[in-house]
């Protein structure tokens, strides 16, 4: 039967890493290991100013001195820091100044992911596709930035951090590092050491950004960690929204993720920041082989009524320990917080999210949803705390857990403070299983396990689903299909 | 259409179906009436396939296609439908979303190109207006704060949707009141083909004031111990199952 074939095809192919692949490009290494010169190698590879490498090398200074966390919820092998490549680059003397000048094999990667169609639409300029400029990141070195005129027209600039470095070091000196300190937590701070590159953005007074800002991320070197650090500041009054999405080839290595993300919002500002995160998840029997993605990510609301926002959508990885966060620092500021974590196979994540109330009548938002399918561990965490000068302060928290089969656990962890008399918390949470009655209703309807399975995540993670712009929620729903894939059954 | 030989189930470790023969031609409808325990639900859930209830020997044929051998959305997609005696509620997926999930699903199976949406709202739109179910419920999460009436009406909203060719309603008056058992009832009624085939599982008579069927058979400890005409529902509404229980 035709349709009994299509299926076994399907699920064939299904189970190999749909992104497993390892582009061939010649690689630009850093010796292996880490140390002072290591540091020095990467900020001379970058044709850095002093300041940045005197701001490096104080950050290695106080990384050697922490003690690497455990206090999350997830085991795994002691990480090696010597074993380790700390920068990776595509053999480009120059950054390219057009399309016709990046490497085809990194056309062809982008091809293969499958994910950047519009962007290559847009990268190829062809008319009338939709207007998102992309900074692509291919390992550690923006290749790609395009827009960049539109963008400028109106103020905004949106380039690599090396390049504001260079270019914008003014912006960079006075916010880099004021979000998430260089010695914050260890992983921040191995960041601020090493950070090899990621995306700068700044959008002037009263500006609204006249397009989505995304940038993919792709580990794609051997062996080599992947330090990312991107910084969005929104002055007064500005409006910014910036995808994240990722994905990454197959291997055998663990690979480190320390990423860094700083958001800075002034009056009236509003930033949007969406991901959807699918690196490779390691084997499904063993664990082996998948990321680690230890990121430090928090927005400061610094200005009165201004509004962060962050949405997440978490599939991939052995282990991810994320806490978007927000700093409620403005009166009437306020902070969101959208999160789906999906954990299969051996994956473990422990994640949510930081709302620290510390101006007066600031809210804020945690929606939630947390699967764990297979012999997964899924825990949420978070923190909210309200401050004595946080009068009025409000928070809703919503934190469902789906488990699906017998193995797997669910973990949710609460931390309220509230320091004043005039602070509103709720907090709901709940947790089910996957209904075995659930499922026969729709396969009785004519659903495959599979698809009965899609459909009844896809309505459990709906109401952050659509926090996502429409294009990144139609990937991101296809995302929560293929990470349940044989969940079941 | 519908044909059981001597079908023996189990769930767990407990026998419940014990040599069950029935034969349901096209254009009619059966009713099976029993006491509780007897095993009405269980053969609902053996004829459609849910798993945990096991067949240890016997047969089951639709059309003369083995449907044993067959997954629960196989046999959907072969036009089996269950009306469920308690419908299950699917959080987040809108009613008209589930709908067209399953119905494209059959299709697929069936080697049909998907219902276009315009197509499915028109239909929908008029198999709404039929049971009189307000459109926008529809557009709800499929039976999330519905009534035990509107879930019912949902189940057979669903079927006429759907179009199966044989029909399973367990215990579909349960919870009904007299207006939404007319409803139904209608709604069931409006189904009755001569291609189509219904079983009427229920412990009440009631329900076969409305729907008129053409056999009647008493299951009870796990097979078929009487079969007759509509008559023999208000012989047991008058004298209860006890002769047939000591029977079995």
């Amino acid at each position: 039967m035709v349709a009994v074939k299509k299926t076994v095809e399907h699920v064939a192919s299904l189970e190999k890493y749909k992104h497993g692949f390892v582009t061939d490009i010649e690689q630009d290494f850093a010796p292996k290991g880490l140390n002072a010169d290591i540091v020095r190698f990467i900020s001379a590879k970058k044709d850095e100013p002093q300041w940045m490498l005197d701001w490096r090398l104080d950050a290695f200074e106080r990384w050697l001195a922490l003690e690497e966390p455990d206090w999350a919820k997830v085991s795994f092998p002691r990480i090696d820091y010597q074993d380790s490549y700390y920068y990776a680059a595509p053999k480009e003397k120059v950054g390219p100044k057009s399309l016709d000048e990046v490497d085809p094999d990194l056309l062809e990667t982008y091809k293969k992911l499958g994910i950047p169609l519009r962007e290559q639409e847009v990268l190829a300029g062809v008319v009338g596709s939709p207007k998102y400029a992309v900074d692509a990141v291919f390992d550690s070195v923006s290749v790609v930035t395009t827009f960049k005129k539109e963008l400028a027209q109106v103020g905004v600039i949106f380039c690599s951090m090396s390049e504001a470095i260079r270019e914008h070091p003014e912006l960079v000196k006075q916010y880099l590092g004021t979000v998430v300190p260089v010695s914050d937590n260890y992983f921040a701070c191995l960041n601020a050491a090493v950070f090899s590159d990621g995306s700068f953005v700044y959008v002037p007074p009263g500006v609204r950004c006249p397009m989505e800002l995304s940038t993919y991320f792709r580990i794609n070197a051997e062996n080599s960690g992947q330090f990312e650090r991107t910084l969005i500041i929104a002055d007064k009054g500005a409006y910014v929204s910036y995808l994240e999405g990722c994905t990454a080839p197959m291997r055998d290595e663990n690979q480190l993720h320390a990423a860094v993300v700083e958001l800075v919002l002034l009056d009236d500002a509003e930033i949007k920041y969406s991901t959807v995160q699918n690196w490779y998840p390691g084997d499904p029997e063993t664990g082996k082989g998948g990321i680690y993605n230890f990121v430090t990510k928090r927005g400061d609301c610094r200005g009165d009524r201004s509004k962060v926002s962050w949405t997440q959508v978490e599939t991939g990885s052995s282990i991810t320990w994320k806490y978007p966060s927000c700093v409620l620092r403005g009166n009437e500021s306020s902070g969101e917080f959208y999160s789906i974590a999906i954990t299969n196979g051996r994956q473990q994540a422990d994640t949510g999210t930081k709302m620290i109330h510390l101006g007066a009548n600031t809210r804020s938002r945690i929606i939630s949803k947390g699967i764990s399918a297979g012999r997964s561990s899924n825990t949420y965490r978070g923190l909210v705390s309200a401050h004595p000068k946080a009068k009025g302060a409000r928070n809703f928290t919503q934190c469902d857990s789906l488990l699906i089969g017998k193995h797997c656990a669910a973990h949710t962890v609460p931390y309220i403070e509230a320091r004043n008399g005039q602070s509103k918390f709720e907090h709901e949470a709940t947790t089910t299983r996957l209904s075995e009655d659930q499922l026969f209703y729709a396969m009785q309807r004519g659903l495959s396990q599979e698809e009965a399975v899609q459909l009844l995540v896809n309505g459990f993670v709906k109401d952050v689903l659509q926090e996502l712009p429409m294009e990144f929620a139609v990937e991101a729903q296809k995302l929560v299909a293929i990470s349940l894939e044989g969940s079941v059954g | 259409m519908l044909s059981v030989s001597n079908l023996r189930a189990t769930v767990g470790e407990t026998e419940i179906l014990k040599g069950l023969t029935l034969d349901v031609p096209a254009g009619e409808v059966h009713a099976i009436m029993g006491p509780n325990g007897a095993g009405k639900s269980t053969l609902s859930y053996v004829l459609t396939g849910r798993q945990g209830y096991e067949v240890t020997s016997g047969t089951v044929t639709l059309e003369g296609e083995d449907l044993l051998a067959l997954e629960a959305n196989e046999r959907a997609a072969r036009g089996v439908f269950l009306s469920f005696q308690y419908p299950l509620e699917i959080p987040g997926v809108p009613a008209l979303t589930f709908i067209r999930t399953a119905m494209n699903a059959q299709r697929k199976a069936r080697g049909e190109a998907e219902i276009t949406a315009p197509q499915f709202l028109k239909l929908a739109k008029a198999k709404a207006a039929e049971l009189k179910i307000d459109f926008e419920m529809l557009k709800r999460a499929l039976n999330v704060g519905f009534s035990g009436g509107e879930k019912k009406r949902m189940e057979i909203f669903q079927m006429a949707m759907l179009s199966p060719r044989f029909l399973i309603l367990d215990e579909t008056d349960s919870g009904l009141d007299i207006d939404a058992l007319r409803i139904v009832a209608d709604g069931v009624n409006a189904l009755r083909a001569p291609d189509r085939a219904m079983l009427v599982i229920t412990h009440y008579q009631r329900l076969l004031d409305y729907i008129k069927p053409d056999r009647v058979h008493v299951l009870s400890g796990g097979r078929i111990v009487a079969s007759g005409g509509p008559e023999l529902a208000l012989e047991l509404e008058r004298e209860g199952y006890d002769k047939y229980a000591r029977a079995a």
